[in-house]
C-alpha cells in the first residue's frame, strides 16, 4: 500500500461530492450543557497519568462480553441453575432427604442432584471459557501509544487509558473512541468505515479541528496538553458535545471530530487521536445490550409441564396425606388400638394418632420427596448434553463448511438448536449477508442493443427451477460450488461478458459512435478518485458508492479508462476509434450536480478537447426518461424493454444520456449555479436543484447499465427455500431505499406484480416543514402522515384480501422513528405481517433491534435475526436466535450471536436440517422423558394407595434412584442426539415439513399430554398386572411367596423393560448406537441388580440376592416380565399403526414416499410438497409460477 | 442419494494445509450412520401382531393348565374352626392375613438388620422404636415387625396320626446365611411391656428361627400368605385332615381375615390362573387387532395422504397450542 503520500497533499475535501461539514453554529447551544448534569466528562489529551486523570478514574479499555468472571462463576452459576423450580425442588428434597421423615436413603437422593449440578455448571463454564478467549483477542490487538518525548510504542488495546494519544494507521481498527486531532492530510480529514456500526459500505469524512490539524509527525506530541469536556458515555451514535481547552483556546466539538470504536480507517496513511471514551463507554459498546440469556421455546413450555407435574405431585401427596391422616387417627379410637401391631400407643410424632394432623402434614414432605420420581430429575442435564452434541453436529457439517474463508459453522450457545427448528420470521441484514458487498458491472444495453452474457444468480436459479426442479436437488451441493468459482470475476465488480464489445471490438459494431459515447460517460460522470499503484501501474479506485467504482472499472475494461482527477479536470486513457491506439485525453470539469435522493440522477458538465461543452447525466429511469428530448428518444422502447428484464433479473439499473451545451445556456446556467450555491438561505439546496432541473433536458438517450449488487451464491435459492418452507423474510438494511428495493428484487422478495406499499417522508409538505426547523410541528406532521400511510396500506391489505394479489412493505428509517412509537406499533405490525415481504431500509441498528423486538413479541412467534456487522448486533441479541455471518469484516456480530455461519445460504440446511432435527429430537426426547417418568411414578403412588400412604416406597432406594440416570437416560439421550425422521435429503426436498416446528405439532400440550396418559397406561398396566400375577400364592416351585422385596423388583423389572422397549418402537431411526443404549440399558438392569444384589445385605439391604435367588429361578418371573412388557406397548404400537396409516403426519407422508421409493417420481413428490394451502409468496418459485400465469392471461 | 462427501479431497488438503478448519468427514459427525428405519407398514404391523398371538396363546394355556393343577384349599378360620378333606401328596401350609390393612413405612423399618446379622451390633436398635429395649435391657430382635410375630399355631393330623409339618427350607436361604447371625439369640423378647406376637426360644440363635425369617420378610401387599410349613408325606385322595388351631393372633381389632391354605405348586407356582388367562386375552387380542387390521386395509386402502389431516390445513392460523 506504500506510495500513496505523494499524491496525498491534495486537499480531497475540496471535491465537491464530499461535503464536509465544520463546526456549525448550532453547535454552541448544546455547549453551553458542558459540565452540566449528562457532560460532565474531562479528558486530559497526553496527559492520562495526571493527578486529576486518576481521580476521574474512568474504566479501562478493556471488554468483556462473558457472563461470568472467575470470581462470579460459582455463586452465579449456582444461582442460575437453581433458578430452575425442578432443580430448587431437588435441592429441598435432597435437604429433606436427611430428616427422619425420607422413605429412603440421603445419599441416594442427593447424589443425583448432584452429578446433574455439576455437568450443567461443566459446560456453562467452558462455553464461557471459549467466550473469554475471543475477548482476549480482541483486547491484544496492538496500536500505538504516544509514550512521551514524541515516540509512539505498541501496545495492547486493553492497556488504553483516557486520554492517551493514539496512532491509528491505514486499514486498523480504531480501538476506542477517539478524538481525531490530525491525520496525513494538511486539512487534517481521515476516511472511516463504519461497516461495523450501521452497515453502510461507503466512506465518511471526518475531519480535525483547525487547531489540532498541525500535529503532522510523532515529535510534535512531545509538548501538546489540552482539556477536553464532553458528554458523558451514551448510545447515541450520531451525537457527540464536548470542546477543546488548547494553549487558552476554547474550542467547540462536534461528532465530525470523533472516531468510533469498531470503525476503520481507509485511504488516509494514519491519524492521531486522542482516547475519550474506553472499553464499555464507547458508543459501540453502549450499543450492545447486554447479552441476554436466551431459552428456546421449548425449553420455556418444558418448565410449565414441569410446573403441571408439580400441580400433579402435589395433589397426589395431598389426596395421599388426608387418607394418611384418617387412617392414623382411627387407629386409636377411646384408647382401643386398631392395628395394635403399629404401637400406635407408643409412636413417634410421625404415625401418632393422638397427633393426626400434624403426622398428616409430616406425611406430606414425606410423600413430596417419595414421589420425586415423577420429576425427569436428569431431564435439564440430558437436553443439555443432548444439545452440546447436537452443536457438534452443526459445527462438524461439512455442508456449512465455507472453503474460501476456512469457517464451519459454529453455534456459539447450544441452549437454541431446537429454537432453530420452530423459526417462523427471519430478520435478515442486507450488506454482506444478502449480497457479498461487491457490485459487478454485468449487463448494459447501449443504442437498444443489448450487450453482456452475464446471469444473474436469480437468472441462475429460475433456469434451474425451469429445468428439472429434481436434478438441480440431487445436485445442490455441487451447483453451489460451482457457483462460488464460475461467476467469480476476473477484476473485481466487473463480470461482463460479450465479445462483441471486449477488448477494443465494439468498434466494429454499427452504433460504434453511441458506445463511445456511452463508455465515456461512464469513464466522466462520477465522482471517484483514482489512485495509481506505482509499482505496477495499476490504478484502483476509491468511490463513494460501490456501484460508482463498478461503473468506472468497466469503462476501464472496455477501453476507457480513467486514469488521474484534478480539481477542475478528469483524464482519460481512451480508445481512438479512427486509428484503434490508445490516446490520452483530458477533460475540463465544469461542474458537478451531484446525486440526492430526489433528484435521482447525477450530471457533470465538461469541456472536451474540441471544445465541446457536455453535459453528462445518469440516473433513474423514473427520472431520466422524461427528460429526454424528442429527437433523443431514438432507442427509448427497446431500453426500457431491457431495462425492465434487468430489473427482474435483479439488477440495478441506470439510464445514461448526454446533451451540447451551447456557450450561451452554460453562462446562463453557470451564473445562476453559482448563485445558488453560494446563497447561505434554508433553501439552497431546492435552489440548486431548480437550476439544475433546467439544464439536465432535453437529453439524448445512450443506454442503460445494469449492475449486480453481488448476491452472495446460493441466496436466492436459499431465500425460496426457506419462503417455500412457510418462514417470512423480512429485511432491515441500513441502505438507501433503492439499493434494498433492487436487492429485494434481486433475491425474489419483490416481484413484478407485486403491489409495494412504500411508507416515507417525503412528501413535499413535510420537507416544507423540515426546513421551517419547527421542530414539534414536523415531529406532529410527520406522524400523522405515516398513521395516514399505515392505515391506508391497511385499507389496501383488506381490499385485495380476495384477490391473490401480494403485498410488499418498504419503510425507510425515519418512517420507521415514528412507526415503532408505542400507539401506532401494533398498526404498524398488523400492516406488515400481512404483507408478504417486508423492507426497512435506512435503519439505524437500534431500530432493527426495536422492529425485531416487535415482531417478537407483537406475534409470539419465533424470530430469527441474521448480520454480519456490529449494527446487527442489537437485532441479533433481541432475537429469539441470532445468527451471525462470520465474513470478512469484524467479529462483533459474530460475537453477539449465537450461531455463527459463512454464508447465507447455510441457513437452509441451518433451519430445515438441523433446525427441524433439533427441534424433532428434543421435543421427542422431552415428552419421552415425561412418559417414562409419569410411567414410574405412578407404580410408585399406586403401591402407596395399597399401604395406606405411609410413605414406603416400592422399589429399594438404589433402584429409585438408579432410574433415571442409568437405565432410561442413555436410550432418551441417543434419540435426542441421533433421531431423524427423514434424511437431509427429504428435509430438504420437502421444505413443507419445517412447519411442523413452526406450528410446534410435536410439541403441542395434546401430544405431551398424550405421551402422559401413555405413561399413565404403562404404570397401570405394570402395577396391575404384576400384583395380580404375584398376589399371595406361591411364584414359584419352592412355595415362597412374594415379598416386598421381590414384587419391587419384578415391577421394576417390567418398568425398565416396558420403557425401552416403548422407546425402540417409538424410534424411527436405528442406528447401531441406539440398538446398543436401548438394549444395553436392559441388560444393565440385570447386571446391577447382580452386582448390587452380590453387595453384602447391609448395602443392598432388601435387595440382597433377590435377583439371583428369588427372581431369576422362578418361570412365573419371566413370563409375567415377557406378558407385561407386551402388554404394555400394545396400546401405544396400534395407536401408532393407525394414524400412520390413515392420519399421517408430514413426517410420516414422507416416510411412505421413502419407503414406497416413490422419491424418483416428480409428480408424485410435488403432489406431496404442496399439500398447503398457504400460497408461497416470495421466493422464485413464486415468481417463476407468477409469470407464467401472467403470461396464460 | 445424499451428496458424496468429498473423501477423496481429505488427503491432499490435510497434508497442505494442517491448519484447516474444515471438519473431518465420519458418517458419525455427517449423521449418516448406517440406520434401519422402521415404519409401521401394514405388514409389519400385522406380522407382529399374528407372532405375538402365536406365542401368547400357547404360553397362556400351559400356564392355565399349570395353574388348574394346583390343588388348593382354603379356610377362614378366625370365625370358627373346621376341618376340610384334602387329596394329594405333597402340601405347603400357608397362613394367610387378609385385608391386613397396612404394612407401613413405619413397620418395614421397624427392625435392625444389623442386630439381626451379628452379635456386635446388638446395641443398634435406633430405628427400632418403640420396641426397641425394656427396663431389662436391649431387645433382641427388635422392632415391631418382630414384636408383632404371627403366633397362631396349628396341629395337622391324618387318621388321628400327627402330620410331620416341616419348617425346613421355608425361609429363603440368603435370609438364613447372611441377614441372620448364627450367634445371635433371641434376648428380652415379648418379656415386658405389651405383648405383641409370637415369643422365640432363647437358645435357638436367629438363623435357626425360620418362622421369624419369613415373617421379617415383609410382604408387599395387604393381603398376603407367608409359608408356614412343609408336609412332605404323600397324602391320599380323600383323605380328611384334621388341624387344630390356636387362634392367638388378633386380627379381629383391624377387621382383618385369616385363613388356612393348604396347597400344592407347580412350576409356575401356588394356584393363580390370572397369568394364563392374561396370557390368552392379549394373544386372543393380537389376533382380533390383526385381522381387523387385515379387514381395514383390504377395506380401506390409504387414501394418498389426506392434505386435510395436516395440522396446518385443520388449523391455518398455526395458533395450535
Amino acid at each position: 500500500m506504500g506510495g500513496h503520500g505523494r499524491r496525498k497533499r491534495l486537499p480531497f475535501s475540496h471535491i465537491l461530492s464530499f461535503r464536509c461539514k465544520k463546526a456549525s453554529v448550532k453547535d454552541d447551544d448544546d455547549n453551553l450543557q458542558i459540565g452540566g448534569p449528562g457532560f460532565s466528562r474531562a479528558v486530559f489529551c497526553n496527559d492520562a497519568g495526571c493527578y486529576e486523570a486518576g481521580l476521574l478514574n474512568y474504566r479501562d479499555n478493556y471488554v468483556s462480553t462473558t457472563k461470568y468472571t472467575l470470581v462470579t462463576f460459582l455463586p452465579k452459576s449456582l444461582f442460575e441453575q437453581f433458578r430452575r423450580v425442578a432443580n430448587m425442588y431437588f435441592l429441598v428434597v435432597g435437604c429433606l432427604a436427611f430428616t427422619p421423615l425420607a422413605p429412603y436413603t440421603a445419599v441416594s437422593a442427593i447424589l443425583p442432584l448432584i452429578v446433574v449440578i455439576t455437568a450443567t455448571m461443566a459446560k456453562e463454564g467452558v462455553e464461557d471459557w471459549k467466550r473469554n478467549q475471543q475477548d482476549t483477542g480482541v483486547n491484544n490487538r496492538k496500536v500505538k501509544v504516544h509514550r512521551g518525548n514524541g515516540t509512539f510504542d505498541l501496545t495492547e488495546w486493553k492497556n488504553l487509558r483516557v486520554g492517551n494519544i493514539v496512532k491509528v494507521e491505514k486499514d486498523q481498527f480504531f480501538p476506542a473512541d477517539l478524538l481525531l486531532l490530525s491525520s496525513n492530510y494538511e486539512d487534517a480529514i481521515c476516511y472511516v468505515e463504519t461497516m461495523n456500526l450501521d452497515g453502510e459500505t461507503n466512506l465518511k469524512l471526518k475531519q480535525a479541528l483547525d487547531a489540532t490539524a498541525g500535529l503532522h509527525d510523532d515529535s510534535s506530541f512531545t509538548e501538546f496538553k489540552a482539556v477536553v469536556k464532553c458528554e458523558d458515555p451514551n448510545a447515541n451514535l450520531y451525537t457527540f458535545v464536548g470542546s477543546m481547552d488548547l494553549e487558552e483556546q476554547h474550542y467547540s466539538l462536534t461528532p465530525q471530530q470523533l472516531l468510533l470504536r469498531d470503525s476503520k480507517l481507509r485511504n488516509t496513511n494514519y491519524v492521531y487521536g486522542a482516547v475519550v471514551f474506553t472499553g464499555h463507554d464507547t458508543k459501540v459498546m453502549q450499543n450492545a445490550m447486554d447479552p441476554p440469556s436466551k431459552r428456546s421455546k421449548v425449553e420455556k413450555k418444558t418448565d410449565k409441564i414441569i410446573y403441571f407435574l408439580f400441580f400433579v405431585l402435589f395433589l397426589m401427596a395431598f389426596v395421599g396425606s388426608i387418607v394418611f391422616g384418617i387412617v392414623t387417627k382411627e387407629d386409636l379410637e377411646n384408647g382401643r388400638m386398631k392395628r395394635w401391631y403399629l404401637r400406635p400407643d407408643a409412636t413417634t410424632v410421625y404415625f401418632d394418632p393422638k397427633r393426626a394432623p400434624i403426622a398428616a402434614i409430616l406425611h406430606f414432605l414425606t410423600a413430596l420427596m417419595l414421589y420425586n420420581y415423577f420429576i425427569p430429575i436428569s431431564l435439564y442435564v440430558s437436553f443439555e448434553v443432548a444439545k452440546v452434541l447436537q452443536s457438534i453436529f452443526i459445527n462438524q457439517d461439512l455442508h456449512m463448511y465455507y472453503e474460501e474463508t476456512d469457517k464451519p459453522a459454529h453455534a456459539r450457545t447450544s441452549n437454541l438448536n431446537e429454537e432453530l427448528g420452530q423459526v417462523d420470521t427471519i430478520l435478515s441484514d442486507k450488506t454482506g449477508t444478502l449480497t457479498c458487498n461487491s457490485m459487478e458491472f454485468l449487463k448494459c444495453s447501449i443504442a437498444g442493443i443489448a450487450y453482456g452474457r452475464g446471469v444473474t444468480e436469480v437468472e441462475k436459479a429460475m433456469a434451474r427451477r425451469k429445468g428439472s426442479p429434481l436434478l438441480n436437488e440431487m445436485g445442490d451441493e455441487v451447483d453451489h460450488d460451482q457457483a462460488s468459482t464460475d461467476t467469480k470475476p476476473l477484476t473485481k465488480g466487473f463480470n461482463f461478458k460479450d465479445e462483441r464489445i471486449m477488448n477494443g471490438k465494439w468498434v466494429n459494431e454499427p452504433n460504434a459512435d453511441v458506445i463511445q459515447k456511452f463508455l465515456r460517460l461512464l469513464a466522466i460522470c462520477h465522482t471517484a478518485i483514482a489512485e495509481e499503484d506505482e509499482e505496477t501501474g495499476n490504478i484502483s479506485y476509491e468511490a463513494e458508492s460501490p456501484d460508482e467504482a463498478a461503473f468506472v472499472i468497466a469503462a476501464r475494461e472496455l477501453g476507457f479508462e480513467f486514469y488521474k482527477r484534478t480539481q477542475t479536470s478528469i483524464c482519460l486513457h481512451e480508445l481512438d476509434v479512427v486509428s484503434g491506439a490508445k490516446v490520452d485525453r483530458s477533460y475540463e470539469l465544469l461542474n458537478v450536480i451531484e446525486f440526492n435522493s430526489t433528484r435521482k440522477r447525477m450530471s457533470v458538465i465538461v469541456r472536451n478537447e474540441e471544445g465541446k461543452l457536455l453535459l453528462l447525466c445518469k440516473g433513474a429511469d423514473s427520472v431520466m426518461l422524461e427528460r429526454l428530448s424528442k429527437n433523443g428518444r431514438e432507442f427509448e422502447e427497446l431500453t426500457r424493454d431491457h431495462m425492465n428484464e434487468y430489473a427482474d433479473a435483479g439488477l440495478r439499473t441506470l439510464v445514461l444520456a448526454y446533451r451540447e451545451l451551447s456557450e450561451e445556456e452554460y453562462t446562463e446556467f453557470k451564473v445562476e449555479f453559482t448563485a445558488a450555491k453560494n446563497s447561505v438561505s434554508a433553501d439552497r439546496e431546492t435552489l440548486i436543484d431548480e437550476v439544475a432541473e433546467k439544464i439536465e433536458n432535453e437529453l439524448i438517450l445512450l443506454g442503460s447499465t445494469a449492475v449486480e449488487d453481488k448476491l452472495q451464491p446460493g441466496v436466492p435459492e436459499c431465500i425460496d427455500k426457506l419462503a417455500q418452507a412457510g418462514i417470512k423474510i423480512w429485511v432491515l438494511t441500513g441502505d438507501k431505499m433503492e439499493t434494498a428495493i433492487n436487492i429485494g428484487y434481486a433475491c425474489s422478495l419483490l416481484r413484478q406484480g407485486m403491489k409495494q406499499i412504500v411508507i416515507d417522508l417525503e412528501s413535499q409538505g413535510i420537507k416544507a416543514l423540515e426546513k421551517s426547523e419547527d421542530k414539534a410541528a414536523v415531529t406532529k406532521a410527520s406522524k400523522a402522515s405515516i398513521i395516514h400511510q399505515i392505515s391506508a396500506g391497511k385499507a389496501q391489505l383488506t381490499a385485495s384480501s380476495e384477490s391473490s394479489n401480494s403485498f410488499a412493505l418498504i419503510i425507510d428509517g425515519k418512517s420507521l422513528t415514528y412507526a415503532l412509537e408505542d400507539d401506532v406499533k401494533n398498526m404498524f405490525l398488523e400492516l406488515a405481517v400481512g404483507c408478504a415481504s417486508v423492507i426497512c431500509c435506512r435503519s439505524s441498528p437500534k431500530q432493527k433491534a426495536l422492529v425485531t423486538r416487535l415482531v417478537k413479541t407483537g406475534t409470539g412467534k419465533t424470530t430469527l435475526g441474521i448480520g454480519d456487522g456490529a449494527n446487527d448486533v442489537g437485532m441479533l441479541q433481541e432475537a429469539d436466535i441470532g445468527i451471525g455471518i462470520s465474513g470478512v469484516e469484524g467479529m462483533q456480530a459474530v460475537m453477539s450471536s449465537d450461531i455463527a455461519i459463512a454464508q447465507f445460504r447455510f441457513l437452509e440446511r441451518l433451519l430445515l436440517v438441523h433446525g427441524h432435527w433439533c427441534y424433532r429430537r428434543i421435543s421427542t426426547m422431552i415428552c419421552y422423558f415425561f412418559y417414562k417418568n409419569v410411567a414410574f411414578g405412578i407404580t410408585v403412588f399406586l403401591f402407596e394407595a395399597y399401604t395406606s400412604f405411609s410413605g414406603q416406597a416400592a422399589y429399594n432406594d438404589w433402584y429409585l434412584s438408579f432410574y433415571n440416570v442409568f437405565f432410561t437416560a442413555l436410550p432418551a439421550l441417543a434419540l435426542g442426539v441421533l433421531d431423524q425422521d427423514v434424511s437431509a435429503r427429504f428435509c430438504i426436498k420437502f421444505p413443507l415439513l419445517y412447519q411442523e416446528g413452526v406450528q410446534n405439532v410435536l410439541f403441542s400440550w395434546r401430544r405431551i399430554l398424550g405421551w402422559m396418559f401413555n405413561g399413565l397406561i404403562s404404570a397401570i398396566i405394570i402395577f396391575f398386572f404384576c400384583t395380580k400375577a404375584l398376589a399371595y400364592q406361591a411364584f414359584r416351585k419352592g412355595g415362597e411367596t412374594v415379598g416386598m422385596d421381590i414384587l419391587g423388583t419384578t415391577m421394576y423389572t417390567c418398568v425398565v423393560w416396558v420403557v425401552n422397549v416403548q422407546m425402540a418402537i417409538s424410534l424411527s431411526y436405528f442406528t447401531l448406537i441406539q440398538h446398543i443404549v436401548i438394549w444395553g440399558s436392559v441388560l444393565n438392569w440385570y447386571l446391577f441388580s447382580l452386582a448390587y444384589g452380590s453387595m453384602p445385605p447391609n448395602l443392598s439391604t432388601n435387595a440382597y440376592r433377590v435377583f439371583l435367588e428369588a427372581c431369576s429361578p422362578a418361570p412365573s418371573y419371566w413370563l409375567l416380565v415377557l406378558f407385561v412388557v407386551i402388554a404394555a406397548v400394545i396400546p401405544y404400537y396400534s395407536y401408532s399403526a393407525i394414524t400412520m396409516r390413515f392420519f399421517p403426519m408430514y413426517h410420516q407422508m414422507i416416510q411412505w414416499i421413502r419407503q414406497e421409493g416413490q422419491s424418483n417420481d416428480p409428480e408424485y413428490c410435488n403432489m406431496v410438497r404442496q399439500r398447503s394451502i398457504r400460497p408461497t409468496t416470495v421466493g422464485f418459485t413464486a415468481r417463476a409460477e407468477a409469470r407464467s400465469r401472467s403470461q396464460r392471461k | 442419494m445424499p451428496p458424496t462427501p468429498k473423501r477423496n479431497d481429505d488427503g491432499p488438503t490435510d497434508t497442505t494445509k494442517r491448519s484447516s478448519k474444515k471438519p473431518k468427514y465420519s458418517r458419525f459427525t455427517q449423521q449418516e450412520l448406517p440406520a434401519c428405519k422402521p415404519i409401521l407398514t401394514p405388514g409389519w404391523v400385522i406380522t407382529t401382531f399374528i407372532f405375538v398371538a402365536i406365542i401368547f396363546i400357547p404360553i397362556g394355556l400351559a400356564s392355565l393348565f399349570a395353574s388348574q393343577q394346583v390343588v388348593e384349599i382354603v379356610e377362614r378360620y378366625d370365625s370358627d374352626c373346621i376341618s376340610s378333606t384334602f387329596t394329594d401328596k405333597e402340601d405347603f401350609i400357608k397362613r394367610s392375613d387378609t385385608n391386613k390393612t397396612c404394612i407401613k413405612n413405619l413397620y418395614v423399618k421397624s427392625r435392625s438388620d444389623k442386630q439381626l446379622r451379628s452379635k456386635g451390633y446388638e446395641d443398634q436398635t435406633a430405628t427400632c422404636e418403640p420396641e426397641a429395649k425394656t427396663n431389662n435391657g436391649l431387645i433382641v430382635p427388635c422392632g415391631l415387625i418382630a414384636w408383632s410375630l404371627f403366633n397362631d399355631t396349628y396341629g395337622f393330623s391324618v387318621k388321628n396320626t400327627v402330620l410331620e409339618v416341616s419348617k425346613k427350607n421355608i425361609a429363603w436361604k440368603s435370609d438364613k446365611e447372611s441377614k441372620f447371625g448364627s450367634n445371635v439369640y433371641p434376648k428380652n423378647f415379648q418379656s415386658s411391656g405389651v405383648i405383641g406376637g409370637a415369643k422365640l426360644n432363647a437358645s435357638k440363635p436367629l438363623s435357626e428361627q425360620d418362622d421369624l425369617i419369613v415373617w421379617m420378610r415383609t410382604a408387599a401387599l395387604p393381603t398376603f400368605r407367608k409359608l408356614y410349613g412343609l408336609i412332605e408325606v404323600d397324602l391320599e385322595a380323600n383323605e380328611t385332615i384334621t388341624v387344630v388351631i390356636q387362634n392367638n393372633y388378633n386380627t379381629y381389632s383391624f377387621g382383618g381375615k385369616k385363613k388356612l391354605v393348604l396347597s400344592t405348586t407347580s412350576w409356575i407356582g401356588g394356584k393363580n390362573d390370572f397369568l394364563g388367562i392374561a396370557y390368552l386375552t392379549v394373544g386372543g387380542l393380537c389376533l382380533f387387532l390383526a385381522v381387523s387390521f387385515i379387514i381395514v386395509y383390504v377395506a380401506k386402502p390409504r387414501p394418498l395422504g389426506d392434505p386435510s389431516f395436516l395440522s396446518w390445513n385443520i388449523n391455518p392460523a398455526g395458533h395450535f397450542n
